[in-house]
């Protein structure tokens, strides 16, 4: 189980947390249907850091972004979620 | 490439045991080949073999970067079945159930497939329904279906908690006697000596770095024992699709995730038919050698590492409890976990790419061992004529953006609800 550090609460375990989706597969408001397709459908799914939106379900609810090495479950950061962090 | 047989055994008993020689030979790399297939798993190594046995051609490459079978052919739960209600679906895994049936005799390998029977678990009035149209779906398609009575449920596997407070209390069965398990690793190594003895060659510890391209069109891949050329590539990496096709610049409708399973310590026979509950997640089976293998939901959250979280266990391990309360006294053994290619509808994708002369074969979800037979067979078509086989043109890598998605779920582009 990961610990991940939430920025409301501090470091909580993992099973209080719901995975949602990438960063990147948010679809802005005013995409074409081919950049909705494209963010809807297929995913970077690299084998290194990407960013990903977790909530903290259990917690306090709040959604949040977490760089996560997906091999070495490493969590280099892990900051609240605001228009800033959507593409 | 000698053959086995009992005579060939009585032989050796009498030669001590000496003319014994490696199943697969171990081939420095040529500098082109027809078709390089990436990885050497059951379904690369499956689709080698057919290539070379069905389609006569055999300047081929097996890439694989560590050992074969030593991925996700090794890391399943070893269960064979077709039992899809979508047509397309259950159609290429009944294609494939029949190649099962006949495998160890085609291959002189025995991959000692047990066709047990494969059984979903009904816990609801709901549950029921929804079995008795995926039988009625099957049978329409002429693949074995047969709707169990609680009573029948019973007497098949009288281990299970059939008391009306059990915490998932059994109404029913759908089993799909056909189906079984079989031996993981010999399906790796029976397609590997099957391919080797047609001239395939399959090279180990062999990593797949980059595609080398001519305009846009892929004539090679760079690897960690050098440049090899190839007039067709065939990605067969399934786990690692994303990595690989991420090499030619492609982004795929698949997020990995890990999968776990688990093994007790080998008892007497308990489990009679491979046991499935789909409202809970989970699927029991004994082993020939005794133990019972279980495993449950993936870890929901992308991951490249082969390895699970005790709480995704926990869950799996519950259920299997609930079902089959007498597991609570056995020891696990080991546990283990793959990497899966999730894809976002839930069925695999294989077929061309938008990059000329590569071809994909992925996105198998938790599904792939026992496609083995029917994916090699397809993809060995699609490489070698570069057209899909009637069988694998519904599940092209383009029907995500033509609508064409094949939901058995019905859950929608999210590879996490699965």
């Amino acid at each position: 189980m990961m610990l991940i550090p939430c920025p409301h609460c501090g470091p909580r375990a993992q099973s209080e947390f719901i995975y949602e989706r990438t960063v990147d597969s948010v679809v802005p408001l005013d995409a074409t249907s081919q950049e909705a397709m494209a963010k809807l459908f297929t995913r970077n799914n690299p084998r290194g850091v990407d960013d990903e939106i977790w909530r903290h379900t259990y917690g306090c609810r709040a959604w949040m972004v977490l760089s996560r090495h997906r091999v070495t479950n490493e969590i280099s950061e892990c900051r609240a979620i605001g228009p800033e962090a959507l593409p | 490439m000698s053959r086995y047989s009992a005579f060939s055994l009585l032989r050796g008993a009498l030669t001590g045991h000496r003319h014994w020689q490696p199943a697969w030979r171990d081939p420095e790399p040529k500098s082109h080949y027809d078709i390089i297939i990436i990885g050497g798993g059951g379904h690369g190594l499956a689709t080698a073999y057919y290539l070379a046995k069905v389609h006569g051609l055999t300047n081929i490459a097996v890439l694989e970067k560590g050992w074969i079978g030593g991925g996700n052919t090794g890391r399943n739960t070893t269960i064979v079945r077709s039992n899809y209600r979508l047509e397309p679906l259950h159609n290429f895994f009944e294609f494939g159930l029949k190649l099962w049936h006949g495998l160890s005799d085609e291959l002189n390998y025995n991959v000692m497939f047990s066709p047990r029977g494969a059984m979903f678990l009904g816990h609801s009035d709901a549950d029921m329904v929804k079995l008795a149209e995926r039988g009625d779906a099957m049978r329409c398609d002429g693949i074995d279906a047969d709707l169990l009575t609680r009573d029948q449920v019973a007497k098949l596997e009288p281990l299970l908690d059939m008391s009306r407070d059990a915490r998932f209390p059994i109404q029913g069965g759908l089993i799909q006697r056909r189906g079984g398990t079989a031996r993981h690793d010999a399906v790796a190594w029976g397609y590997g000596r099957g391919a080797d003895s047609l001239g395939v060659d399959i090279i180990q510890k062999c990593e797949v770095t980059g595609f080398v391209r001519d305009g846009g069109a892929v004539v090679g891949v760079e690897t960690t024992r050098g440049r090899i050329g190839a007039g067709r590539v065939g990605i067969c990496v399934a786990g690692h699709s994303g990595h690989v096709a991420g090499l030619a610049g492609l982004k795929l409708p698949v997020e990995s995730q890990t999968l776990q399973a688990m093994v007790t310590e080998g008892v007497k026979p308990m489990i009679n038919s491979v046991i499935m509950s789909q409202s809970l997640h989970c699927y029991i089976s004994q082993s020939d050698k005794g133990g019972v293998v279980f495993g449950g939901d993936p870890d929901n959250w992308p991951s490249y590492a082969q390895r699970g979280h005790p709480m995704v266990m926990e869950g799996a391990v519950a259920q299997g409890l609930a079902l089959v309360p007498a597991l609570s006294r056995l020891r696990m053994v080991r546990t283990w976990s793959g990497v899966t290619d999730m894809s976002f509808d839930g069925a695999p994708i294989i077929g061309e790419t938008p990059v000329p002369n590569l071809f994909l074969n992925g996105g198998w979800c938790y599904g792939g061992f026992k496609a083995t037979p029917a994916s090699g067979w397809t993809y060995a078509h699609t490489l070698a004529t570069g057209k899909p086989h009637a069988l694998n043109a519904p599940f092209s890598l383009d029907r995500f953006e033509r609508g064409a998605t094949i939901d058995e779920t019905g859950s929608g582009p999210m590879p996490n609800s699965r």
